[in-house]
């Protein structure tokens, strides 16, 4: 394409709010009458849109007026960037986890949800992590890699994570509450499976260092004389 | 109780405070009561306060303020990192970088190690208690 000359406006303006020509000038300078000619007389317009839907929208009235006006709140349609990974966190790295019931614990990182927490697992035969969620910020990332490419998971998002609807059983109270507390400690058996599937596959390859298996079994703590801004992980 | 380690031309020192920290250089010339012109294979050459240099044994023999090429052929000679890595000061601080930079598995690896050893070392013990005991 041809570089683009900067338009020169057809109608300068001379002082502010005087334009040097009239609205008939003008009509003459863009061809208006030229481009009517070349339509038979009228200006080209756009075919109008099915006539159907407006009316039949505009007849009804409301039938109910809220007595104060409400406030129709701002529209933000801000949209929430994904949690950026740190560098030295990549599928396979060895974390520490540090808050929570798992703290000391070292897991294998699998991936980053879409939600921005990431996925670990212990492996549980090893150190009775599952598969779990784990957020960034409570982590320490060491420099140390499992092989990790054998590992299908692609099947566990967010919703994996989510708490199953509870069933609305309200008939007798003491019945209620024996039911309630029989159900929820049972893990489904469609969990398990997922867990030994993938652990069996990161088993292979942790066992193939030597003494990683063990590394991963052991709680992680400060000591005499370890200042953790000068150790490296 | 005299000094052993003088400040002259041909002196390694070790850096121990500011930028160079822990780089060996040599004394090629004497500035005044405080300073000395300082100078190593890999650093442009310049003053630097005698507080801030560690003397060690080491000295080569050069004349004073000598030409780059003259200084590193002169260290090459005298085998300056060679005599450095094998004296104790020197592997103390080989071990001591080492130390730093262990990875937090390598760190576990070695306590592991170190018990091992003590086991070793306790088994050997009662073994020889044993005999004399008996």
């Amino acid at each position: 394409m041809a570089p683009k000359t900067a338009r020169v406006t057809r109608n300068p303006e001379l002082i502010r709010g005087v334009r040097k020509h009239s609205r008939s000038q003008m009509y003459h300078k863009r061809g208006l009458w030229a481009i009517k000619a070349k339509n038979g007389g009228k200006f080209p317009t756009h075919d109008k849109k099915s006539v159907g839907a407006e009316p039949a929208a505009a007849e009804k009235a409301p039938k109910f007026y809220p007595a104060d006006d409400v406030k129709k709140p701002l529209s933000n349609k801000r949209k929430h960037k994904p949690t950026k990974l740190r560098a030295s966190i990549i599928p396979g790295t060895v974390l520490i986890i540090l808050t929570g019931r798992f703290k000391g614990k070292r897991v294998v990182f699998l991936k980053q949800l879409a939600s921005g927490l990431l996925l670990v697992t212990g492996p549980f035969k090893i150190n009775g992590v599952p598969l779990r969620r784990v957020n960034q910020s409570y982590v320490v990332a060491t420099s140390t890699k499992v092989d990790i490419s054998g590992v299908n998971v692609e099947k566990i998002d967010d919703k994996y994570f989510a708490k199953q609807a509870e069933k609305k059983n309200k008939k007798g109270e003491t019945e209620f509450f024996e039911a309630e507390k029989e159900e929820k400690n049972v893990l489904p058996a469609e969990k398990k499976d997922d867990q030994k599937a993938v652990d069996a596959v990161l088993l292979k390859a942790i066992e193939s260092v030597p003494e990683l298996k063990f590394y991963l079994g052991a709680r992680f703590s400060l000591k005499a004389g370890m200042k953790p801004h000068e150790l490296v992980f | 109780m005299p000094f052993k380690r003088y400040v002259e031309i041909g002196r390694v020192a070790l850096v121990n405070y500011g930028k160079e920290y822990g780089q060996l250089v040599v004394i090629v010339d004497v500035i005044d009561q405080n300073r000395a012109l300082v100078d190593a294979p890999d650093m442009v050459r310049s003053q630097m306060n005698f507080k801030r240099l560690s003397l060690t044994d080491i000295k080569i023999d050069i004349k004073r303020v000598p030409k780059k090429k003259t200084l590193i052929a002169a260290m090459e000679a005298a085998d300056v990192k060679g005599k450095w890595e094998k004296s104790s000061w020197g592997r103390k601080l080989i071990v001591q970088k080492r130390r730093a930079s262990l990875n937090d598995f390598d760190r576990f690896k070695l306590m592991l190690a170190k018990i091992k050893k003590a086991g070793v070392v306790r088994q050997e013990l009662a073994k020889l208690k044993k005999e004399t005991a008996a």
